[in-house]
């Protein structure tokens, strides 16, 4: 089954053509899918379509009604008085956007999640006092707030060290094992991302290059060095 | 001291001068706390110029209540402030900037015109707490009363749309929504408390209790209590000093916030 069909999806903004040219991929259940390309290639692009923060495609977008989503950082984040409570707990307001509180089944999911994750007994701590791997701990909890079936990741590990980058991808697989959470991402750390994916989609310059089953991607590249990974090695330089 | 309030608490203007002082003080440190963390301070600083030009300009046409005219010509102003500094070639702090000193000459030009410098103009700039006239209270009250509503029943998505907008976005808010009434209700409070406050001083009660409290506090929810009773004590202790010592009162309650925003920061540096 798929949680999200592109059928022709084609976009430009206005200061620049055709960013994305008649994509046609889907993401299948229960598989870790990650989209690669260069800068500018139109990956982010992609995904902000898909969850509907770029209006004005032409194509057609069938997805997942909730998807719980990982954006890149922002600078309002480094100083924002919140905790890490407050933050997953934001996560479920997909769920009920009209009522004025949050339920108790959102509170009790809220903490489901916490004690999954092993934030629970750090709830109270301020998200901005937190390293950037258990930010972004913080963030995939919130993410699991928001759905029980889909999270899409913008470049999760950017500006994490190499070894917590792997806590996270790691974090990721099980949630896939073992919540059968389906997994997008973005990503530009792609010799380690690919360690994990299942399903690539590679894009350049706004079209897809690429799109199906990890190892033939492997083969398809075989010329190109990225993949010939290292990890022992890198995690060693970077303890 | 128990005295000096008793006797200040019997003046007519003065009484309407802590209600409606102290219901500003709650708004406007209520939408304090969204203003900073979305770095829009400044467009507190913007909009109460606008609103002296507006004020100013009415006034020399001797609009009676000049207020129905500065409430919708300021809130306008908030949305295109914001709608600028989201999508603009011209970065919102140049627009801020712009539209601000703008608003002052217009003001300043209408007022050399007609009436010429004048206390009342005087009263604009650094605020008087005999300017409250029985209209200005009523608006005063009705709006303070609307601000605080909305904040209660949008709590949850301000903090969303504070925090983190992109996903506010996907999770199906209208964001631009929640941006929009933030701008509409900080107009409204500015506009209704500039009369008191000031226009040089009034986004000085937006800022501080928001930027004191972020010194101690690290939750959300006790930032927004902690600056609405920072706001509403900077005010009381403000007017007290203020009526027993003569001081500007506006001016007043400024030096009181910035006393407690530095003793904030003394605490803040011990415990770390």
């Amino acid at each position: 089954m798929d949680l999200i069909q592109i059928k022709d999806l084609s976009f430009s903004y206005p200061t620049k053509k055709d960013t994305l040219k008649n994509i046609n991929i889907n993401v299948e259940q229960g598989k870790f899918t990650c989209i690669v390309g260069e800068n500018g290639s139109g990956k982010s692009t992609l995904l902000k379509c898909i969850l509907g923060l770029n209006k004005g495609y032409t194509g057609e977008i069938i997805k997942e009604q909730h998807i719980g989503y990982l954006p890149q950082k922002s600078e309002i984040q480094a100083h924002f008085p919140a905790t890490i409570e407050e933050v997953v707990l934001s996560g479920t307001i997909s769920n009920n956007v009209r009522s004025i509180f949050y339920k108790k089944e959102d509170k009790e999911n809220a903490k489901k999640v916490m004690q999954k994750l092993g934030i629970y007994d750090v709830r109270k701590t301020c998200f901005a006092d937190l390293s950037g791997g258990q930010q972004q701990r913080v963030l995939i909890a919130r993410a699991l707030c928001a759905t029980k079936s889909i999270i899409v990741l913008d470049e999760p590990t950017n500006g994490l060290d190499p070894s917590i980058a792997r806590q996270i991808y790691e974090l990721l697989n099980t949630l896939k094992n073992e919540e059968n959470i389906t997994i997008l991402m973005v990503s530009h750390d792609i010799e380690r991302a690919l360690n994990y994916a299942d399903k690539v989609i590679e894009i350049e310059n706004g079209v897809v290059t690429y799109n199906g089953e990890i190892e033939k991607y492997h083969n398809k590249h075989c010329e190109c060095p990225c993949h010939h990974h290292d990890e022992e090695k890198e995690d060693g330089g970077a303890k | 001291m128990i005295q000096n309030v008793a006797e200040m608490m019997s003046h007519i203007f003065i009484q309407r001068a802590v209600l409606v002082g102290v219901l500003i003080s709650l708004c406007a440190a209520l939408l304090g706390v969204s203003l900073v963390l979305k770095r829009y301070s400044m467009i507190g600083d913007g909009l109460s110029h606008v609103g002296f030009g507006v004020l100013t300009v009415a006034t020399a046409f001797g609009a009676s209540t000049p207020l129905y005219i500065a409430i919708p010509c300021v809130t306008i102003s908030a949305i295109v402030l914001l709608k600028i500094g989201n999508n603009s070639r011209i970065k919102s702090d140049s627009a801020i900037a712009l539209i601000s000193s703008s608003a002052l000459a217009i003001g300043v030009a209408a007022t050399s015109l007609t009436t010429g410098m004048n206390t009342d103009v005087c009263n604009f700039m650094f605020g008087s707490i005999l300017a409250m006239s029985h209209t200005d209270v009523v608006i005063s009250i009705v709006v303070s009363i609307i601000v605080a509503v909305l904040f209660i029943v949008y709590y949850r998505k301000l903090f969303v749309v504070t925090f983190d907008e992109n996903f506010a976005k996907a999770s199906g808010l209208k964001a631009n929504r929640y941006t929009n009434i933030i701008a509409v209700l900080t107009a409204l409070i500015i506009v209704v408390g500039m009369r008191m406050m000031g226009v040089m001083l009034i986004s000085s009660i937006i800022i501080f209790p928001a930027l004191t409290s972020m010194r101690i506090f690290k939750s959300f929810k006790k930032v927004i209590i902690s600056s609405a009773i920072i706001s509403v004590v900077s005010f009381l202790i403000g007017i007290y000093l203020s009526y027993i010592y003569n001081i500007s009162t506006g001016a007043m309650i400024v030096i009181v916030n910035l006393v407690l925003f530095i003793l904030f920061s003394i605490i803040e540096k011990i415990k770390n």
